[in-house]
């Protein structure tokens, strides 16, 4: 049997992704449907995500399939030392599928390859997060109606941030323009600045974070400055507060723009953004359930014909 | 006449591969590489041996073994410009060139040490994105590295 794991979104192609999208859509039109009745779905989470694991789970629970797994590796015998393989391995026994968030890299792909039920990869280390790449091209997709030609403003962390990184490689089939708005320290590594010269993406970079920078985004898409990411602590003072997006840099906005941040935000989205109109980070996180429920039936080999049923 | 006594110096062979012009510093990694240490083979192995074109050299003579392509090319991470000479009935019959093959299974480390392939007991994997600059690819993890900085495993 081909092996239908979801371990990355780069080796997705562009049909694929709408194909996804379309799926999620259908999702979000009635999100409870009995499909995967009698399936058991293992969540192995090695590293805490309540977030990512509570989707997930809601995902399975709407779908009327049942769930086991655990949300901390303490509580396991991979702290008694025994292999991830063998722990896959042994779930691979009881369960239809495995969730499963990892703080090594590549641990899902290893997994995709030693196990016989597929994988969906909910993160792995610094590496990947594919679910939420989906749910940020849903988010794009709803709101702007396609994803295609859209200027995409991504602030803040980009050297670390990998929910920028995968956004990044999956818009390559959609002919984007990327702005990289971010301080020195975090500024875009050159491997994806190399990555969009070789396919032919447009960017531009700024280290300015105003409402005239601002004005041409389609998407705001924010992430977090960290203060353990800087090696300078004064430059971390200089820039904490530059980064921080508040209601009224909103006012030269054009109307189509939305704001999305793969969340938690601590401070760079100020509250009294939250009621503008362009907010729409919390939506944001309710597509994930969507996009997600898209991933679980399409990697069990259930199709957009059959959920339609 | 020098060359000469230097090639007496190191046995002459009838039949196998001589790997000549090894730089110094790079010959045991070659050594290991092969898997010279498992072998049944007549070995002869010559190091800091004077060269006209490096000054000193080493060199690998093996009897009676001719190496598969996929083991030669294990050989370009390290010593990429080397030649295998073919040795059949005393006589060259064929020199083989090194060549970068598209992946490297279980030869080389990876230096994330947040790599799953450095925290289970699994082989790892790289992929050749770039054979000019010698570029691997981690399958696992996707970090890259340039082949200056490889450690073997």
């Amino acid at each position: 049997m081909k092996n239908r794991s979801f371990v990355t979104i780069a080796e997705h192609s562009k049909e694929k992704i709408l194909y996804l999208l379309k799926m999620a859509e259908e999702f979000e039109q009635r999100p409870n449907r009995k499909i995967l009745d009698g399936k058991v779905v293992a969540t192995l989470f090695f590293e805490p995500s309540t977030r990512t694991r509570l989707s997930f789970e809601t995902a399975v629970n709407r779908l009327g399939g049942r769930i086991i797994g655990f949300s901390d590796a303490s509580t396991t015998s991979s702290t008694k030392g025994e292999t991830l393989k063998d722990t896959i391995l042994m779930v691979s026994n009881y369960a239809d599928l495995i969730v499963m968030r990892h703080y090594l890299e590549g641990a899902a792909r290893y997994a995709s390859e030693i196990a016989p039920i597929p994988i969906i990869n909910a993160g792995d280390g610094a590496n990947q997060h594919p679910s939420q790449t989906m749910l940020d091209l849903y988010s794009i997709y709803k709101t702007q109606g396609t994803l295609e030609n859209l200027n995409i403003y991504m602030v803040g962390d980009l050297k670390y941030g990998r929910t920028v990184h995968s956004l990044l490689m999956a818009m390559r089939h959609f002919n984007p323009t990327f702005h990289f708005i971010a301080p020195k320290e975090l500024k875009m590594p050159e491997e994806y600045k190399l990555y969009c010269q070789q396919n032919g993406i447009k960017f531009v970079e700024h280290e300015d974070f105003n409402e005239d920078v601002i004005a041409g985004a389609d998407i705001l898409y924010m992430t977090r400055v960290q203060k353990e990411r800087f090696t300078d602590l004064m430059e971390y003072e200089r820039v904490k507060d530059v980064y921080i997006l508040k209601a009224e840099m909103l006012r030269k906005a054009k109307e189509n723009m939305r704001i999305l941040h793969p969340l938690p935000r601590v401070n760079e989205i100020a509250y009294d953004v939250d009621e503008n109109p362009h907010a729409y980070y919390i939506q944001q996180a309710r597509n994930g359930l969507f996009a997600r429920q898209a991933i679980i039936c399409d990697v069990l080999g259930i199709t957009l014909d059959e959920i339609r049923l | 006449m020098n060359e000469n006594k230097q090639a007496l110096q190191v046995a002459a062979l009838k039949d196998g591969t001589v790997i000549d012009h090894i730089p110094c510093d790079k010959l045991f990694q070659v050594v290991s590489l092969l898997g010279i240490k498992n072998m049944d083979s007549n070995v002869t192995i010559g190091f800091n041996l004077d060269s006209k074109k490096l000054g000193k050299k080493g060199i690998i003579k093996v009897a009676d073994k001719f190496f598969s392509d996929e083991e030669i090319s294990r050989l370009s991470i390290i010593v990429p410009n080397v030649k295998l000479n073919i040795i059949h009935d005393y006589e060259v019959v064929e020199k083989k060139e090194v060549h970068m093959p598209d992946e490297l299974r279980g030869i080389v480390k990876c230096p994330n040490p947040k790599c799953i392939t450095n925290n289970e007991p699994m082989s790892t994997w790289f992929h050749v994105i770039d054979k000019e600059n010698g570029i691997l690819k981690c399958h696992y993890c996707e970090k890259e590295q340039n082949k200056e900085n490889i450690k073997l495993l």
